[in-house]
C-alpha cells in the first residue's frame, strides 16, 4: 500500500508542546515540507525565538539555535554569514519576538536584504506568558494586560509588520499568510517555500507573516478562533504580496521606471 | 635616560602626525618608544595634544604629564603646559601664532615663525614639520638617515610629492 | 612580519584577531575603540572576511552569537556603555558554552559617563556581566605588544574552554601607539563538532542553547561549567611580578595603571623603600598565588585603580585580609600620576615603621 501522507522528514517524531488549536503545529509542518522538498535539511540552520516557539529546536531535524528574546534575525546573520554560499538560514519568531523585542533586527536584517529566510507567527498575543498585549493586538482586543481592550490612546496602534517593511528597499520578499482554511494552508505553503527558493538563488531577505490563532489565550474554542481570523484579524491584517522584488511587486522598481 | 615630548595645539595642525614621526624614528633608532593623543571632540578643532615618550628603558606611564620638551603651536597650550615643562626642559614655540613670551627662565626657549616660514615655502599646513626639524636640530639628534626612514614609515609611498616636503620643513626649521 | 611596527593598541587587537583566523567582527561604533571596527572595515573585505556595522551593540553580540554557533573565530568590541549593551548576549553565549572574544576599550562612567580612560568595569567583566552564575575569562593588557599578544591568547582559550574571553583595555592602551612585533606561532583551533553547520543529514541535529527548562538538569550544567571554571583557575592565572621578593609595600595594579605603578616602585626602590608590583595579566581567573605569597612577608598592599576601588576585593580575597590593603585611585577619565602612587607607597610606608 502506498503511504499517501506522512510526516516531514524535517519533523523530528517527537509530541509538540502546542496547546490544542494551535496553528504553530501547522505552520512548522509547511517549513518542514518546504525543507523536504527543496532537499535542503542537512545544510539548514534553524533559529528558534524566545515564546511559545521556543523549543522548535526540538522539533526541526535540522541544526538549530535558540536565541535570545527578539534577537533571531541577527544571530541569523551571523550563522549565515559564517558560509554564505552552502548555509540556509531560517527564523521562526512570534510577535512580541519579532515586531517588539527585536524590532530593530528586523527591520535592520530587511534593509540589508540579508539572504535569510523569517517565518513571523502573527497571533496578535503573547502566548507563552499567559496571553498579555503583543504589538499587534488589535484596538480595542482584551488581553490579561489590556483587561478594558486595546486602547490606541494608551497603548498605541498595532504593528503592521508587512507594510513596515515594504517601505524598504531591501527586501526581497514580504508576503502575508494564514492558515484557517485549507486553501489558505496551500497558499501559506507556496509562501514559505518561495521564501526558501528565494535564499537559495541568493535573492535575499524573505518574510512571510502568518496570520495565527492563539484559541487558549483569545479564550475560544478553536474553530472560533480560526473564524476569529476571518473576522477580526485579516481586516486589520490583510493578506497578499507586499513586495516581491524578482515578481514585479515593488514600488522602488516603479520609482525608477519613471 | 627618558625624553618626554609634549606637542600641543589646536586639531588640525598635525600635533599627531609630528609625534608619530619621532617616535618612529625612535624606533628606527632601537630606543623604547611610546605615543598617546588626547582624543575626543578636542580632536576636531580644539586644542589637542600628543605625547611621545622615547626611552633607552622599558616604558612606564606612557602619559605626558611633565614634558622634558613642549612644542606649543597655539596660546592656550603655551598657557596651559608652560609651568608644567620639567626644569631645564625646552620649549618650542610657533612665535607666527604665538605672541606672547615664554615667562619661566629655569627653561631653554626657542622661538620659531613657524607657520609663516611654512606658507612661504610652499605649505600652509606643514608648520609642525618645521618645528620638528629645530627640535632635532637643537636636541642634536637630527639625524638625516633616521628621519627619512620615519618620514617613509609615516607617508605613504603612494604620496612621494609630501614626502618631499615634509623633508623640507624639517631642512627649514632645522636651518633657522 | 618580525619587524616592529609602531601601532594603536586597538589596530593591533584587531590585527592579531586576524592573525588568529577571525574573519568575521561585528560592531557599533562607540568612543575610544572605534578604530578596531575601522581596520577591519579595512581588512576584512579584502580576506574574504566578514566586516558588519550592526545596528547596535546588542545586534552585534548576537551576530556574534551566530557565528560562534556555526563554530567559527569570531569578535567584537566596544567600551563601557556598549559592553552593558551586550551583556546579555555574553550571558547566552555562556549559557551555551561557546567562545568569543569580546574586547572593551573602558571609558569612564557610569550612565554615558566620558570617553576618556577608565577601569571601572572591573566587577562587570570578573563576575560575568550579565546575568546568571558564570564567568568568562578576563585578560588585561598594558602595552600595544600585549593588546595583541593577549589578543591571539583570548581566541585560544575560549576555544579551549568554550567560553566568552574579554579583553579589558581602556582608552589609554586603546589609543597610543607603541612598537609591536607579530611574530606569533598561531595554534590550530580545535575541532567544533557540536557546531551548527548543517547536519549533511549525516549525523543527529546539533543544537545551540541555554534554556533548561528542567531544574535538575540547569543545575547539574551549572555545576559542570564551575568544575571547569576550577580547572581554569589552576590553570591559567597570570601575573607579572616586579620586585616583590623582598617587598615590604606590595602594588598591585592592572593595564596601564601597572605601568604608572611600576614608575613609582621604581622610584621607592631608589629611594630605599622595599617596594615591588604585582600586575594581574588575567583578572579572571584572578592570580591569587602571588598575592598570597606576597602577603606572608609585605606589611601593606595598595590597589592601583582606575576606579573607585573593584579590584582591591579580590586583592583582599587573595591576601585572605591577612595584610592591610589601601587603595591608590583616580576615576572618571582621571589617571593617578606616578608621583601620587609614589606618594601613597611612602605614606605605606611611614606607617609600617
Amino acid at each position: 500500500m502506498a503511504v499517501v501522507f506522512d510526516r516531514p522528514k524535517a519533523l523530528i517524531d517527537v509530541p509538540f508542546h502546542y496547546c490544542p488549536g494551535c496553528t504553530h503545529g501547522i505552520v512548522h509542518r509547511l517549513v518542514a515540507e518546504a525543507i523536504d522538498e527543496l532537499g535542503i535539511e542537512g545544510r539548514t540552520v534553524g533559529i528558534a525565538p524566545v515564546g511559545c516557539s521556543v523549543m522548535a529546536y526540538d522539533y526541526f531535524a535540522c541544526d538549530m539555535i535558540e536565541a535570545a528574546h527578539g534577537r533571531a534575525p541577527a544571530v541569523a546573520t551571523g550563522v549565515k554569514r559564517s558560509d554564505p554560499d552552502n548555509l540556509i538560514v531560517f527564523t521562526y519568531q512570534g510577535d512580541g519576538d519579532l515586531a517588539s523585542i527585536g524590532t530593530a533586527e528586523t527591520v535592520h536584517a530587511a534593509a540589508r536584504n540579508e539572504n535569510i529566510t523569517v517565518i513571523f507567527i502573527n497571533n496578535a498575543i503573547y502566548g507563552m506568558t499567559g496571553g498579555q498585549m503583543a504589538p499587534t493586538s488589535l484596538p480595542g482586543q482584551v488581553t490579561q494586560t489590556s483587561p478594558y481592550g486595546r486602547d490606541p490612546k494608551a497603548c498605541g496602534y498595532p504593528v503592521k509588520i508587512c507594510e513596515m517593511l515594504s517601505e524598504l528597499e531591501g527586501p526581497e520578499y514580504l508576503e502575508r499568510v494564514t492558515v484557517n482554511s485549507v486553501a489558505n494552508v496551500r497558499k501559506a505553503k507556496k509562501a514559505i517555500k518561495k521564501a526558501f527558493q528565494n535564499q537559495i538563488e541568493g535573492k535575499g531577505f524573505s518574510l512571510i507573516e502568518v496570520i495565527s490563532s492563539c484559541p487558549t489565550n483569545w479564550g475560544m474554542t478553536p474553530k472560533d478562533a480560526l473564524k476569529w481570523i476571518d473576522d477580526h484579524m485579516i481586516p486589520y491584517y490583510p493578506l497578499g504580496v507586499y513586495k516581491d522584488r524578482t515578481g514585479g511587486i515593488d514600488k522602488f522598481a516603479k520609482k525608477e521606471d519613471k | 635616560m627618558t625624553t618626554k615630548y609634549l606637542f600641543a595645539g589646536f586639531g588640525g595642525q598635525g600635533l599627531l602626525f609630528s609625534g608619530k614621526v619621532l617616535a618612529y624614528k625612535g624606533l628606527i633608532e632601537d630606543k623604547n618608544v611610546s605615543w598617546l593623543p588626547s582624543y575626543g571632540p578636542e580632536m576636531r578643532g580644539g586644542t589637542a595634544s600628543c605625547g611621545v615618550t622615547i626611552s633607552d628603558e622599558p616604558i612606564g606611564a606612557p602619559i605626558v604629564l611633565e614634558p622634558d620638551v613642549l612644542v606649543a603651536m597655539n596660546l592656550p597650550s603655551l598657557d596651559k603646559y608652560e609651568g608644567k615643562v620639567t626644569p631645564g626642559g625646552y620649549i618650542f614655540v610657533d612665535s607666527s601664532l604665538i605672541e606672547r613670551k615664554v615667562q619661566r627662565d629655569d627653561v631653554k626657549v626657542y622661538y620659531v615663525p613657524a607657520t609663516k616660514l611654512a606658507s612661504d615655502n610652499g605649505s600652509t599646513t606643514l608648520a609642525n614639520m618645521v618645528l620638528v626639524g629645530k627640535l632635532l636640530q637643537v636636541l642634536g639628534s637630527y639625524n638625516e638617515e633616521t628621519v627619512e626612514k620615519a618620514l617613509g614609515k609615516c607617508i605613504s609611498a603612494r604620496h612621494a610629492d609630501l614626502l618631499d616636503l615634509n623633508r623640507k620643513m624639517m631642512e627649514i626649521g632645522r636651518d633657522y | 612580519m618580525s619587524e616592529k611596527v609602531l601601532m594603536k593598541g586597538n589596530e593591533a587587537i584587531a590585527e592579531a584577531a586576524i592573525m588568529a583566523g577571525s574573519r568575521h567582527y561585528f560592531g557599533y561604533p562607540i568612543t575610544p575603540q572605534t578604530e578596531i571596527a575601522a581596520y577591519m572595515a579595512k581588512r576584512m573585505p579584502k580576506i574574504g572576511g566578514t566586516f558588519l556595522q550592526a545596528e547596535s551593540e546588542i545586534a552585534a553580540i548576537n551576530m556574534v552569537y551566530g557565528v560562534s554557533s556555526a563554530g567559527k573565530r569570531v569578535m567584537t568590541s566596544s567600551s563601557s556603555p556598549g559592553i552593558s549593551l551586550k551583556g546579555e548576549g555574553i550571558s547566552y553565549l555562556a549559557g551555551t558554552d561557546l567562545p568569543a572574544v569580546i574586547v572593551n576599550a573602558q571609558r569612564g562612567g557610569p550612565g554615558l559617563g566620558g570617553i576618556q580612560p577608565s577601569q571601572s568595569d572591573y566587577f562587570q567583566a570578573t563576575r560575568g556581566g550579565g546575568h546568571g552564575d558564570y564567568h568568562i575569562l578576563v585578560l588585561a593588557p598594558s602595552s600595544v605588544q600585549e593588546m595583541a599578544e593577549l589578543t591571539i591568547k583570548a581566541f585560544d582559550l575560549a576555544d579551549q574552554y568554550l567560553m566568552p574571553a574579554m579583553v579589558l583595555a581602556d582608552g589609554t592602551t586603546g589609543q597610543m601607539m607603541e612598537p609591536v612585533s607579530f611574530d606569533f606561532q598561531i595554534k590550530e583551533p580545535p575541532a567544533k563538532p557540536w557546531a551548527t553547520t548543517g547536519t549533511k543529514c549525516a549525523r543527529p541535529h546539533n543544537i545551540a542553547n541555554s534554556l533548561y527548562l528542567d531544574p535538575e538538569k540547569l543545575e547539574r550544567i551549572n555545576n559542570e561549567r564551575f568544575k571547569r571554571y576550577e580547572v581554569i583557575k589552576a590553570n591559567e592565572a597570570l601575573a607579572e611580578e616586579y620586585l616583590t621578593e623582598d617587598a615590604d609595600i606590595v602594588v598591585a595594579g592592572f593595564g596601564i595603571a601597572a605601568r604608572i605603578a611600576k614608575n613609582a616602585v621604581q622610584e621607592a626602590r631608589a629611594q630605599g623603600i622595599k617596594a615591588g608590583l604585582i600586575r594581574p595579566i588575567t583578572l579572571w581567573p584572578f592570580p591569587e598565588k602571588p598575592f598570597a605569597e606576597a602577603a606572608k612577608h609585605a606589611k601593606r598592599f595598595i590597589s592601583v585603580e582606575l576606579s573607585m576601588g573593584q579590584m582591591i576585593e579580590d586583592v583582599k580575597l587573595a591576601t585572605e585580609c591577612k595584610v592591610p590593603v589601601s587603595l591608590c585611585y583616580r576615576v572618571g577619565g582621571m589617571i593617578p600620576s606616578p608621583q601620587q602612587v609614589y606618594e601613597a607607597i611612602v605614606n605605606a610606608a611611614k606607617e609600617v615603621k
